[in-house]
């Protein structure tokens, strides 16, 4: 685990994710509406659909799949749904989006 | 200046309502104090029917509480009965001495039940119907004991014998005439009511003359005792036959009174003008009303004079009537029994329940009955009031208002359009007095979208509710598709608002911030207080949509607001890979196409080609990555994209047809191509599919899609809102037209019609159930003016649709579809980025 650059924070939509490759899986890397950026491993808990694919709102993405919210901060399912993706640890930094992985 | 004092004797329906009236238009002229004889506020007293059966509370009914008198400023003594007016001094005196001096005097004392003169009559247990307390001593009695009568077979007693057979009596309805309701029925409408009553439980004793009540050992009444020497167990009687109107106290004031206090047509007593009477207690060119209508009528007039406008008269007004059961449907108006000089039309269909019969007199509606069917009532009431000449229609009157004026020319259909043809000063509420022009008015500057809104706002449909329907129509008619009229879409978006679809939609169309449009997701949520920062999965979607369907070329079109197939322009699969579908206009390709295709699918290694159901190929399994490239080549042959992804034109199917079958009587093909070609890139609120067959034989399955066009020798069948999905729905007919540019026009106005009315994620099927095939057929088949305008709008919207597949190839879009690599870098907290993306 080390702390790498990404890409630059604009390289990110705003309420968007890109998907990073990772040797053990890929990673999802949102950014929202205050430009808060969050990282998952970029799969549903439900059935490993790409959470990148999802829409983002507030702390939150939902699934492309089946429409499950996926916390972003806890990358855990919000209630009723049960499970979580793993999160990774992210930092801005002028400009500049680092991702613990 | 020394206000006024006005006096009100009588906290009832009318009175009140004068006063409600008289602040309007002059909400400082007088200080008011009001006596009321019972210890509430003002309530609704037709509503005391639905209250014994069980239907209200007594909360639900009252009109305006002690509040609204102490905001008014006016003094209100509750519970406190006027015994005496010193018509010299001009004071009132109540009961317990409290007196109040008036400039004016306002009596509105309503009427008292008639209680029969028969021995017994003063026993425990014997009761009129008149108000709170009645109806709780009937509530009570009916928690206790099990046989009632009610003495009356009119409009009150069945509402009472109703109600006491919902709360679990026995109830015997006794009535001297040979049928029930005959100030309002005739017999085959009261034998036909007779018998649905019974039905529910009700007892009748017709043609039978009460002679005494008999009382039990506790003394309380035990029985009804007749003429003929018969009798009938009861523990409760409510005595129905009659009112009479309440001038006791007037009459002791020496003001002229015959059956009612004598009013003059501004209201006044004949005898002194600082006197006024409204309500049951006035008698008015030799009538006291019964009904709340006439009586808010004589308000506004009465209310008018107190003002000081001096301008209306009351002259009279012709009544209708409708009885409060649920379930139960009875109406009458006018003179309804006919005699000389009269014709009658009568519809009689004892199996099913229904008659009807109208009463003519010199070419016009002089009054009309019904049981079992009423809905034409405002209609017939309408005509009755208005008094036209209805020979024109004469034929057509009985079968009802859509069906006489369509045979008029007049494009009638039902629902909206009844309400539609009203004119602004039509009365819709008779209990409240308010026309078809005050509801649109009130609707359109106030913005309201449901009953309830127009019931608080207006009036309108609060009080005995038979014109709720009507109610429902005017508010369809005024604003469109958006109208709401079932529960599923009442209910708010989602969870981040408070605001229906047809709110958030009429809301883009018509809020302005300043001369601004809202043109953005962020100002539409701004404007309609949106509860979450960034709204959710649901509704950013929807506004989305609703924006650019509304706004073309204006609004803001957010990707992150899409879902990702929109957001991708390709179908996501379970797998995360996406499909990809070119258009195959019409399902017609090349040779070119089809190497295209297959070299494409060789060079990215795509798994899967299969022939969907849409009469063009997908290809199945594509990265996310290699997306760009695969619409390139694809672009490089001249295919574009199918938008098999969105909601949004999918495919137009076509036969043979005239081209090469031998059957064909129209170029499917060449229809199919055009329609597609047309209406590409057109974004919806859900996908919409069309189909051209040559034929009636319909090779290409038009009767299943949102859009059909079958072919016949003199031009095409255009059906509309079909489903081959979750629930197959059959197309309805839309209209036949001579030309494929025709079919182009309606089309594009139809769907044009579904894009600006639709609710996000309804389907043609379900917009068409929810407002209706006449408002459609109107809008895009009668009314040529509003097609051609739908039309341009769509062709407008939909000018310069660029391929989607190509507009994704320019930076910055396209960097989207690619995955980040990540690569090493030397020092931990080096500045340098190790790839850019
Ligand atoms: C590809 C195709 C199946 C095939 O291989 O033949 C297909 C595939 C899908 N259909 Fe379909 N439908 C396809 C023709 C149809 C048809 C037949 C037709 O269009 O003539 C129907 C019935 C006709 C109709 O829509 O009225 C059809 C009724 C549906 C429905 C039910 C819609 C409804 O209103 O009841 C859905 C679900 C939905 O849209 O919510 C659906 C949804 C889907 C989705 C989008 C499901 C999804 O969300 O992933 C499938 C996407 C697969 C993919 O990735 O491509 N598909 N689907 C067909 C594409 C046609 C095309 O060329 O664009
Ligand atoms: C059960 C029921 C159902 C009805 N259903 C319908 C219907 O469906 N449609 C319809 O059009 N009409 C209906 N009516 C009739 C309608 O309610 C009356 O026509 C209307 O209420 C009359 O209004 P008003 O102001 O003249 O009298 P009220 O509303 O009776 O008001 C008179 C008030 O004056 C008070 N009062 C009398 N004397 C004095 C005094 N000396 N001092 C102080 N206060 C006094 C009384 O206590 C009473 O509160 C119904 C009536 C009843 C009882
Ligand atoms: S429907 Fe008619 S025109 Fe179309 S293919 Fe069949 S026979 Fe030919
Ligand atoms: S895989 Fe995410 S909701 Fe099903």
């Amino acid at each position: 685990m080390a702390w790498q650059p990404v890409c630059e924070l604009d390289e990110i939509p705003p309420l968007g994710a890109r998907v990073v490759a990772h040797p053990d899986g890929a990673i999802a890397v949102f950014r929202t509406d205050g430009d808060r950026v969050f990282a998952l491993r970029n799969a549903c808990p439900h059935e490993g659909g790409p959470l990148s694919e999802g829409i983002v709102h507030g702390n939150t993405v939902t699934c492309p799949l089946h429409n499950w919210n996926v916390d972003l901060d806890s990358g855990c399912a919000c209630a009723p749904d049960q499970g979580c993706a793993r999160r990774y640890a992210t930092r801005v930094d002028a400009g500049v989006v680092w991702l613990e992985a | 200046m020394r206000k006024q004092k006005l006096v009100l004797v009588g906290n009832g329906m009318a009175g009140v309502k004068t006063l409600e009236e008289l602040l309007k238009h002059a909400p400082d002229i007088y200080d008011i104090t009001v006596f009321g004889a019972e210890p509430h506020g003002n309530y609704n007293r037709i509503l005391l029917s639905p209250v014994l059966a069980g239907e209200m509370k007594l909360d639900d009914i009252m009109l305006n509480d002690r509040a609204w008198y102490e905001s008014n400023g006016i003094t209100l003594h509750a519970g406190r009965k006027v015994v005496e007016i010193d018509r010299v001094k001009r004071v009132v005196r109540t009961d317990d001495g409290i007196e109040a001096g008036y400039d004016r005097l306002l009596l509105a004392t309503g009427s008292n039940p008639i209680i029969l003169p028969v021995p017994g009559k003063d026993l425990p247990g014997v009761i009129g119907y008149r108000d709170i307390a009645d109806t709780e001593a009937m509530i009570a009695a009916a928690s206790e004991f099990r046989h009632a009568v009610v003495i009356g077979g009119g409009l009150l007693g069945l509402e009472a014998a109703n109600g006491l057979i919902l709360r679990g009596m026995e109830v015997t309805v006794v009535h001297l005439a040979d049928w029930v309701m005959e100030r309002q029925l005739d017999r085959p409408a009261a034998e036909l009511l007779q018998a649905s009553l019974a039905a529910k439980g009700m007892k009748f004793r017709l043609g039978a003359q009460t002679a005494a009540l008999r009382a039990s050992e506790r003394g309380r009444v035990a029985a009804v005792c007749f003429a003929d020497g018969s009798e009938i167990p009861a523990d409760l009687v409510v005595m129905s036959a009659g009112i009479r109107p309440n001038a006791a106290l007037a009459e002791a004031a020496h003001l002229r009174c015959e059956r009612g206090i004598v009013v003059s047509d501004t209201m006044q007593s004949v005898t002194d003008p600082r006197i006024y009477a409204v309500g049951e207690c006035a008698n008015h060119r030799g009538v006291a009303y019964g009904l709340v209508a006439p009586l808010f009528e004589q308000a506004k007039v009465c209310a008018n004079h107190l003002a000081g406008f001096g301008i209306g008269l009351y002259r009279g007004s012709v009544t209708s009537t409708k009885l409060k059961v649920t379930g139960v449907d009875v109406f009458s108006a006018g003179d309804f029994m006919g005699g000389e000089g009269c014709d009658e039309i009568v519809l009689h269909d004892r199996a099913t329940g229904v008659y009807k019969k109208l009463v003519l007199k010199e070419q016009r509606l002089a009054g009309a009955v019904m049981v079992g069917d009423t809905s034409d009532g405002a209609w017939y009431f309408q005509l009755v009031r208005e008094g036209k000449d209805v020979s024109a229609m004469r034929d057509h009157l009985m079968f009802g208002q859509s069906f006489a004026q369509s045979q008029l020319g007049d494009a009638g259909h039902q629902g909206q359009n009844k309400a539609a043809q009203l004119p602004d000063d039509a009365e819709v509420c008779g209990c409240n007095g308010v026309c078809k022009g005050t509801i649109v008015k009130a609707i359109r500057e106030q913005g309201l979208f449901t009953l309830e809104d127009v019931r608080k706002h207006t009036k309108a449909s609060s009080s005995c509710g038979s014109c709720t329907g009507l109610v429902e129509q005017i508010l369809a008619s005024t604003i469109g598709g958006a109208y709401q009229a079932t529960d599923k879409h009442s209910k708010p978006m989602c969870g981040c608002t408070d605001q229906t679809h047809a709110q958030v939609r009429i809301a883009i169309r018509d809020f302005r911030v300043g001369e601004r449009k809202l043109l953005s997701i962020r100002e539409v949520m701004d404007v309609l207080d949106w509860q979450t920062p960034n709204g959710c999965a649901t509704c950013r979607p929807a506004l989305n949509y609703y924006l650019i369907s509304t706004w073309p070329h204006e609004a803001v079109d957010d990707p992150q607001s899409r879902f990702i197939n929109e957001r991708a322009h390709a179908n996501i699969q379970k797998d995360g890979t996406y499909s990809v579908v070119p258009r195959m206009w019409g399902g017609l390709t090349t040779p070119d196409e089809l190497r295209a295709i297959a070299a494409v699918a060789d060079k990215y290694a795509i798994p899967t080609v299969k022939v969907t159901g849409g009469q063009r190929i997908d290809l199945l399994g594509v990265k996310k990555d290699d997306l760009p490239a695969v619409w390139a080549d694809l672009g490089a042959a001249g295919m574009v994209s199918g938008h098999a992804y969105g909601k949004s034109l999918r495919t137009v199917k076509t036969c043979v047809g005239s081209e090469y079958c031998r059957f064909g009587t129209q170029k499917s093909m060449d229809m199919g191509v055009a329609l597609e070609k047309m209406l590409f890139g057109m974004w919806s609120p859900h996908k919409v599919k069309l189909a051209v067959s040559g034929c009636p034989r319909n090779c290409a399955e038009a009767g299943i899609k949102d859009v059909g066009i079958i072919g016949v020798d003199s031009g095409f069948e255009i059906v509309i809102a079909g489903n081959g999905g979750i629930k197959t729905e059959v197309a309805q007919f839309l209209c036949k037209v001579a030309t494929p540019e025709e079919v182009k026009e309606v089309t594009g106005a139809f769907l044009q019609l579904y894009r600006e009315e639709g609710f996000y994620l309804e389907r043609t099927c379900h917009y068409v159930d929810r407002v209706g095939m006449d408002r459609v057929r109107q809008r895009v088949v009668d009314d040529a003016a509003s097609r051609r305008a739908l039309y341009e709008r769509l062709l407008f919207a939909l000018g310069d649709a660029p391929d989607p597949w190509q507009e994704q190839q320019s930076e910055p879009l396209v960097r989207q579809y690619r995955t980040i690599e990540l690569k090493p870098v030397a020092k931990e907290n080096g500045h340098g980025l190790a790839t850019r993306v």
